[in-house]
């Protein structure tokens, strides 16, 4: 080891296990929230969005999502590819979906002529409804009343959306239902074809595709649209664990299921303003912690400086005693790189031991997501590094700014 | 052998300059106590900063063992301090954090020594001066004599070859005065360099020679053996 690295090393260590423990903890202190600074902040924007994608994933699209292809009304030869799903090792659990739109109206019997209707334009689905608990679990969602069970009759579950009191939002062409609540008669309109049925439940989900649907047991739905076929609008695929989407949406192209309909994985399904809205969220993460490391930096650098200064005279007698002033630059860095390192391994403590799995148990309740703590290590690591490397900058500048000056003048404490 | 020619130390405030050292000749041979004295202005310390390489003068210049540090590196000044000077300064300079023995031991760790050696030779210089029991106490825990007996142990445990002392009994009583005065004697006695500045008559007198500086002037210059 270069003996200038040895002795910044020796007078650093000293330096540190003799500083005062209040001067110490705030400084640590000071690192650790800057930690948090780069790696929360932008966690929880990109977790926003996350939580969101997740939240799709769950409750929508599942792994893999087989749709409509965009010039047909149905995925044609469905029980073809209902079949080779079921047939597939590597799937867990699927659920195929009639969709249809259609328009939901109350209070019709009380309706007066001179009254604005009380309707809603909705997505009408027919699922089975143990098929579609086991991949997307929307049962969980129901906040009033019930699920719907394999033999319903003439009974809907609603989406919050579709419901004034779950989205009490007034949109020019967007209507929902008012004084609809569990029990309730409404009349569902799907091709021409209307229906009297009663509201058995009311799914509340933050995913638009959850939310502003109709759900109907799909024996009834099939009667409803007239369709007997089998063929269906949606399949939603859930994969094994271990299993990656990609390699089921590829093994379904594959057997030819992408000449009939659209395969995709959860991410392809993702639309094009998401994925927007995710880089947007990461550059303005990278844009609040480039501010954080900035301040992390001046902290460090006053810190420092002011210790320098107050150090003057010792530094200025280091010297005179012959010890290079490259070493007492080099204690400097090393104090510099000891306080960035503590501060990181509480930072990433905290964020590893308690934040991540307490938001992951406890989401932020956005209007459009429930919000988790994104940190992958890798990055995080990496915001590691550059804290480190911010500091030590930080903490050498001050440190030759201190060092240069004249010995003598700093012994004598000489301006 | 130090050799002091044509000193010259001005200091300039704006465009007011102080002449410090007027044009100081003189010579220290090697195995000299020589003791700096003069009023307080006299330039005394001044002189001793330049000997020992802190500052550099404003015209002269001076020859170490034929070494014109005139033209020395900043690097080389401090290497020279470093291999061939101690200092013992007025108010002890002694680095809190160290204890008396890391204190000691700094010096010869940069001049490269392992620890263990550094460590070895740093007990005995303070062994030396009686503080073989104080060896791991930091300088808040030692008073003011035991201090500056640190800071004589720092500048001598290296060996060098010029021991600088600026005023060194200055903050202290009359007793731990005594006792530090011995030690420059013995080491007086052993062979080693010394220049000292002080303003007290007392020990100047126990130095072998006393050169008296007034107003940037050596005014007399004795040897009392």
């Amino acid at each position: 080891m270069p003996l200038n690295v040895k002795i910044g090393f020796f007078l650093a260590v000293r330096a540190l296990r003799r500083a005062s423990l209040w001067t110490t903890t705030l400084i640590i202190g000071v690192m650790i929230l800057t930690f948090l600074n780069l790696v929360v902040l932008s966690g929880i924007l990109v977790g926003l969005m996350q939580g969101a994608i997740n939240a799709v994933r769950t409750e929508y699209t599942s792994d893999v999502i087989v749709s409509t292809l965009e010039d047909k009304q149905y995925i044609e030869n469905s029980p073809d590819i209902i079949g080779l799903v079921a047939s597939l090792p590597e799937v867990a659990a699927y659920t195929a979906r009639y969709r249809e739109p259609g328009t939901l109206e109350a209070n019709y019997r009380t309706h007066k002529e001179t009254d604005k209707p009380n309707v809603a334009n909705a997505v009408v689905v027919g699922i089975n409804p143990a098929k579609e608990n086991a991949v997307t679990g929307i049962a969980r969602d129901i906040v009033e009343g019930e699920f719907l069970a394999p033999g319903d009759y003439d009974k809907v579950v609603v989406g919050g959306y579709l419901l004034k009191q779950y989205f009490p939002v007034e949109t020019p062409g967007f209507s929902t239902l008012d004084r609809v609540g569990i029990g309730t008669k409404i009349r569902v309109t799907v091709g021409g074809v209307t229906r009297e049925v009663t509201v058995k439940g009311i799914l509340k989900s933050k995913v638009d595709e959850v939310a502003m649907r109709a759900y109907f047991v799909d024996s009834q739905f099939r009667s409803l649209i007239g369709r007997n076929d089998g063929n269906v609008d949606e399949i939603a695929i859930k994969v094994k664990p271990g299993v990656d989407p990609a390699a089921m949406r590829d093994a379904l192209l594959l057997r030819g299921a992408g000449e009939a309909a659209k395969v995709q994985t959860f991410e392809d399904a993702q639309p094009k303003f998401l994925k927007d809205i995710i880089t947007t969220f990461n550059m303005l993460g990278a844009a609040f912690s480039s501010i954080g490391l900035v301040v992390a930096s001046i902290t460090i650098f006053i810190v420092v400086f002011i210790n320098a200064i107050t150090r003057r005279k010792f530094i200025g007698i280091l010297k005179g005693i012959g010890i290079n002033g490259r070493a007492i630059e080099i204690s400097y860095i090393f104090q510099s790189i000891f306080y960035a390192l503590v501060g990181s391994i509480f930072g990433l403590l905290l964020v590893y031991g308690f934040l991540v799995p307490f938001f992951a148990a406890h989401p932020i309740d956005f209007p459009f997501s429930d919000g988790i703590l994104v940190a992958p290590v890798g990055e995080t690591m990496v915001r590691v590094g550059l804290l480190v490397v911010s500091t030590l900058i930080a903490g050498y500048v001050p440190a030759w700014m201190i060092i240069r000056k004249n010995t003598l003048d700093s012994i004598l404490g000489r301006n | 052998m130090i050799e002091v020619k044509k000193l010259i130390r001005t200091f300039k405030n704006g465009d007011v300059e102080t002449p410090v050292l007027k044009g100081i000749d003189f010579a220290v041979p090697d195995g000299q106590f020589v003791a700096i004295m003069g009023r307080s202005g006299a330039g005394k310390s001044t002189l001793l900063y330049q000997m020992s390489l802190l500052d550099e003068p404003t015209g002269g210049s001076v020859v170490i063992d034929g070494h014109n540090t005139h033209s020395m590196s900043a690097d080389e000044r401090m290497r020279f301090r470093l291999n061939r000077f101690g200092y013992v300064f007025q108010d002890y300079a002694l680095l809190p954090e160290l204890t008396a023995l890391e204190n000691v031991a700094l010096p010869l760790l940069m001049q490269g020594l392992a620890r263990g050696a550094a460590y070895r030779q740093a007990t005995e210089a303070l062994e030396n001066v009686s503080l073989g029991h104080r060896l791991h106490n930091l300088p808040s825990q030692l008073s003011g004599g035991e201090q500056q007996r640190v800071s004589i142990s720092r500048a001598i445990a290296h060996k060098p070859k010029i021991l600088f002392a600026d005023e060194p009994t200055a903050n202290l009583d009359n007793e731990s005065s005594r006792v530090i005065l011995d030690i420059f004697k013995a080491l007086h006695r052993a062979g080693q360099t010394i220049i000292m500045v002080t303003h007290e008559e007392e020990f100047a007198r126990e130095s072998e020679r006393v050169v008296k500086l007034d107003d940037g002037q050596i005014i007399s210059d004795t040897k009392h053996r």
